[in-house]
């Protein structure tokens, strides 16, 4: 529908003269006219709309009034000209379709539901800008929109390096910018395990980089899921295992299957031991509580890169197999592990993802996949595409263009396989990566991934026009305070003031 | 390992994405990223030291170092007292990297003063000229004794710029034992670096760098030892520096004329910061070409360039053929000479484009009296020439980069030449020191070239000397730079991408030849980027890890 509403028109046509102050993510529809009013901070209210199921009260409008209160007007303290007009804006949620429609006296946004609501603050938020004086002014606007993809995620590894709860705060406000709404969150991996369980405190008192400075108590990890919450942002765990749990092992001794060598063990440990009852029955006790500490309905259960050699050493393992008949066939042992954990989340509800390696062994394990792949969606599973955008490898900022040309459903199948792409995420992992240097590597790299999965795939398909579009939403992002890096050349009307 | 294997499975993704026809992978670079990677960290038997001294005796005999009792004062024989406040402020600035600030000090001091504890570290200056109020040049004595020992840790040095280094190796030999205690082992130091110019060159014009951030990286360069900060504060983009004399410069050149520029007090800041931490600023003021930010506030400076036989409306390099342009050449680096004491200014000369020149009718005609024919080079020469003398007149030495040398400019022969091209081993460096010249080697170290992985590996691994030439040529290599240049980065990526890569760089140009350990750099700078972190610096980590106390500064 939309795509017949804008035609064949000429796209900077409807765009008008402030395509450049425009919006990012593009939205679906967008028609501006040079008409502009002024904002004035000391006359500017957010107000419920009659209709609106949601009133005062509702925590996250409440909220991100407050936000995007200060985010439209970065330096209202410093009082604004007096004899400007004043002028009241409405923003109206209510029951239609998220628009938002700026005009004389009233701006209204209607959104079917509060996370549509926040999206919509935020494409606002950005339509004020400042003149040379420093006024406020907004252009009358009409805007429908919606995101292509439901699921645009970024995934932070606190193992590998371990991030403060500030830095990931930081990282939550800067996704919201750009309307990303998962936040995937690698917590635990072969190198540390900081999250603080209450049932087993021994993994991260044994298992993390320190045990009281390099963790994520219960009480942190309410934090950041409250806080991303308010930002109409889910908080997706991944306990990925049977590989990469080394720190596992530490403080959850039988966990891990002991490597041999010749015919004694060699003191090394592999992946998690599939062949003993007890794992499971530690695995059920784990994911019970983080299925209660983390509300979503997604758990991620990586199985990713599981190294088959200790397995293959070990002769308890081996004697398994062959009473299982899985014969000489380790990827069985590993799918018969995974279908056990799957049975143990599904149990309590959960929807399992999986990293693409699972179904490459086993195809009856029947959950969302992550990378891409073409067998997986003619296999009928939903799948999330991660592989074209592993931004942890830096780079000249300008191969933002790589991730932005990435066309998600450019592959042979039917619209029924197309539509099992639920969408993608940036995977930010943590070799190299921790608070001194995330956030730059991140943005604004991060937002070109957020058109490619929120926008119309034919209104965004020019980098050229996206360049000086992206330029000014990273200076909108300096703006905010996010440590966003350059693009090229040039300059930020506020630079970055830190180090 | 494990990070191997999970390369060959997104190796396998990519593979998937090429089946599927999208060229965005096309220029993909997965670099070498399989050598030396299984770098495991071992604390190393030089414990943090960054740069490595030349001689380093460390005993198992430790002292205690007590917040409330611990001293760092002026030894009795020193010729700098307490008048000498670059040191005294020096004094303060490594007391708080060692204690922390007021609050953490209230735990220690219920403490009693223990039988092995070190209370004290004499600095002791023994030139009669402790050169306090000077500054930094390219002849100082840099060299430093230390002896921590009882009753007292001595700290000698001949001037107040090898005591500055051997403050900063006092302060990494300093370590807190579990109990947060400090505590400090019984050493003897004899150290000096082996190169004497040790420099950092940042670009002010293709992004604005806010003065603190010049101050935060000048202060980590005092980290790392590096004595030189090779500003290159303007070029075609923006033209930051406020001129006195021509104050339009900035007004018309800089990205905005109060937001982006350097006020005279800014730059006088920058230098005296620099000056208390024993850095010398080489300011580069590039011509004739990368002018294109200075044509907007000086009209007629630059070639207009022809489309045909008109004026195309774009303007090229300096002109060199008018006398106008000489004559502010004169007043201009007039200027810099006061602003800017270091003996040395950089000329730049780089990548000058003979496109305008040619179209120009009157340049044709200028090189037809010269009887330069089609030689544009020629040209660049005579401009360069010109501009040579000017500066000289102004007393300051001058360094250059190598095309202005290959291009056969007659050179002053205590010309600096600043080699860019190339790779490690590099003919250009026999050729340039064959010819007499001085020179400085910065073509391995463009550390705004990134790439996955640890390619700190890769400029540790320099060895400047690694060309043809005689004992005599080598000793003409005084030094290197690594460049960070400004297309990709500002204040937002700077610190995390010019640390811990430039610590590489820094050992490479102070410590001994023979300092070549991958693993035990690798062990010594993991510590050396968790200091800095610890000293509020966002350097960036080398491989998955921790330091104890964390980045905090989001």
């Amino acid at each position: 529908m939309l795509e017949d509403l804008l035609g064949s028109q000429n796209l900077e046509a409807v765009f008008g003269p402030h395509a450049v102050e425009g919006v990012w993510p593009l939205p679906q529809a967008f028609t501006s006219s040079p008409e502009r009013y002024p904002v004035n901070s000391q006359d500017f209210y957010f107000v419920y709309g009659r209709q609106s199921a949601a009133q005062q009260g509702c925590s996250v409008l409440d909220t991100a009034f407050k936000r995007y209160f200060s985010l439209i007007f970065p330096d209202h303290n410093s009082g604004s000209p007096a004899d400007r007009l004043s002028w009241t804006i409405y923003l109206v949620p209510f029951c239609v379709p998220d628009n938002l429609s700026i005009s004389a006296g009233k701006a209204s946004l209607n959104a079917e539901t509060v996370w549509g609501a926040v999206r919509g603050l935020e494409t606002f938020s950005q339509l004020v800008y400042q003149d040379d004086f420093g006024s406020y002014f907004v252009n009358k606007t009409e805007i429908d929109d919606f995101p292509r993809f439901q699921f645009r995620g970024i995934l932070l590894d606190t193992s590998r390096h371990f991030l403060p709860v500030q830095a990931i705060l930081k990282t939550l406000d800067a996704m919201a910018y750009s309307k990303f709404n998962v936040f995937h969150w690698h917590i635990v991996d072969d190198p540390s395990f900081p999250y603080q369980s209450s049932t087993f405190p021994d993994l991260s008192s044994k298992g993390a980089f320190h045990p009281m400075t390099h963790i994520y108590t219960q009480s942190d990890v309410r934090r950041v899921i409250s806080y991303a919450r308010l930002w109409g942002i889910r908080v997706l765990p991944e306990f990925d295992s049977p590989g990469h749990t080394t720190s596992w092992g530490k403080g959850q001794p039988g966990l891990l299957t002991p490597c041999y060598k010749g015919g004694t063990p060699s003191g090394t440990f592999g992946p998690v031991n599939p062949a003993l009852p007890s794992t499971y029955r530690f695995m059920a006790r784990l994911f019970k509580e983080v299925s209660s500490v983390f509300p979503d309905s997604y758990v991620h259960l990586g199985g990713d890169e599981v190294d088959f050699h200790c397995w293959r050493s070990n002769p308890d393992v081996r004697v398994f197999m062959q009473k299982m008949g899985f014969g000489g066939d380790f990827t069985k042992l590993e799918a018969f592990y995974i279908e056990n954990i799957v049975n143990i989340t599904s149990a309590l509800n959960k929807t399992s993802i999986v990293w693409q390696d699972v179904f490459d062994y086993h195809e009856r394990v029947s959950t969302p996949q992550q990378i891409w792949d073409l067998q997986v969606v003619k296999a009928g599973l939903r799948v999330i595409l991660a592989s074209p955008w592993y931004l942890d490898q830096p780079g000249p900022t300008h191969n933002w263009a790589r991730y932005y040309t990435v066309w998600p459903l450019a592959f042979k199948g039917s619209e029924e396989q197309k539509k099992l792409v639920i969408g993608g995420e940036v995977c930010m992992w943590g070799e190299y990566v921790d608070a001194t240097n995330l956030t730059p590597r991140l943005w604004p790299r991060a937002s070109a991934v957020a058109e490619r999965l929120w926008s119309d795939e034919k209104q965004t398909s020019s980098v050229d026009k996206a360049f000086p579009r992206l330029q000014d939403f990273r200076c909108k992002l300096l703006r905010r305070g996010i440590q966003a890096e350059p693009l090229y050349v040039g300059h930020c009307k506020h630079e970055y003031q830190g180090i | 390992m494990i990070t191997t294997v999970r390369w060959t499975v997104l190796l396998l993704a990519l593979g998937f994405c090429r089946g599927l026809k999208h060229n965005y992978i096309d220029d993909y670079e997965v670099v070498e990223v399989e050598e030396d990677w299984d770098l495991v960290f071992q604390p190393s038997e030089h414990g943090s030291l960054w740069p490595l001294p030349q001689k380093v005796q460390i005993s198992d005999v430790s002292f205690k170092l007590m917040s409330s009792s611990f001293r760092i004062v002026d030894a009795k024989q020193s010729s700098a007292g307490p008048s000498c406040s670059l040191l005294q402020d020096a004094y303060r600035r490594y007391y708080e990297y060692m204690f922390g600030s007021a609050k953490r000090q209230q735990l220690y001091k219920s403490r009693r003063t223990g039988p092995t504890e070190l209370t004290e570290l004499q600095v002791w200056i023994t030139s009669p000229d402790s050169e306090c109020d000077g500054y930094p040049s390219v002849t100082s004595v840099e060299s430093y004794e230390l002896s921590v020992d009882q009753p007292f840790a001595v700290l000698k040095a001949p001037t107040v710029w090898g005591a500055l280094h051997g403050l900063e190796t006092f302060s990494q030999l300093v370590y807190e034992d579990e109990y947060g205690t400090k505590s400090i082992n019984s050493t003897q130091i004899n150290d000096f670096p082996r190169f004497a110019h040790r420099g950092i060159l940042l670009d002010t014009s293709r992004h604005f760098l806010p003065v603190k951030v010049i101050l935060a990286n000048l202060e980590t360069m005092a980290m790392n030892k590096i004595n030189v900060f090779h500003w290159h504060i303007v070029d075609d983009p923006s033209f930051p520096y406020l001129s006195r004399t021509f104050p339009q410069l900035s007004r018309q050149g800089a990205y905005h004329p109060y937001t982006h520029v350097y006020t005279p007090a800014d730059v006088k800041m920058v230098i005296e910061w620099a000056r208390l931490r024993g850095i010398r600023v080489i300011p580069e003021f590039d011509t004739p070409g990368h002018t294109q930010s200075w044509g907007k506030g000086q009209a007629d400076l630059l070639t207009p360039c022809y489309s045909g036989a008109k004026p195309s409306g774009t303007f090229g390099p300096v002109n060199p053929i008018l006398n106008t342009t000489y004559d502010f050449m004169k007043l201009f680096f007039g200027e810099i000479s006061t602003v800017f004491p270091d003996a040395y200014v950089h000329l730049g000369g780089d990548e000058v484009d003979f496109t305008c020149w040619k179209s120009n009718p009157d340049i044709q005609k200028f090189m037809e009296q010269q009887g330069f024919g089609d030689d544009y080079s020629k040209l660049e020469s005579f401009y360069i020439q010109k501009l040579l003398e000017i500066v000289t007149a102004t007393k300051k030495g001058y360094m250059i980069w190598q095309e202005v040398f290959d291009n056969g400019v007659k050179l002053k022969s205590d010309t600096v030449v600043h080699v860019w091209i190339g790779g490690g081993s590099n003919d250009e460096m026999s050729r340039v020191t064959a010819a007499g010249y001085t020179t400085i080697l910065s073509a391995p170290w463009y550390l705004d070239y990134i790439s996955y992985a640890q390619d700190w590996q890769k400029y540790y691994k320099v060895e400047p000397l690694n060309f043809n030439g005689t004992e005599a040529q080598k000793k003409l290599v005084i030094g290197g730079e690594a460049c960070l240049w400004g297309e990709y980065v500002d204040a937002t990526n700077l610190t995390p991408r010019l640390w811990p890569r430039a610590s590489a760089v820094a050992e490479r140009l102070w410590s001994a030849k023979d300092v070549t350990d991958i693993n035990d750099a690798f062990n010594r700078l993991s510590m050396h980027r968790c200091r800095m972190v610890d000293r509020g610096i966002p350097a960036e980590p080398l491989f998955s890890s921790f330091c104890p106390r964390e980045y905090k500064g989001i």
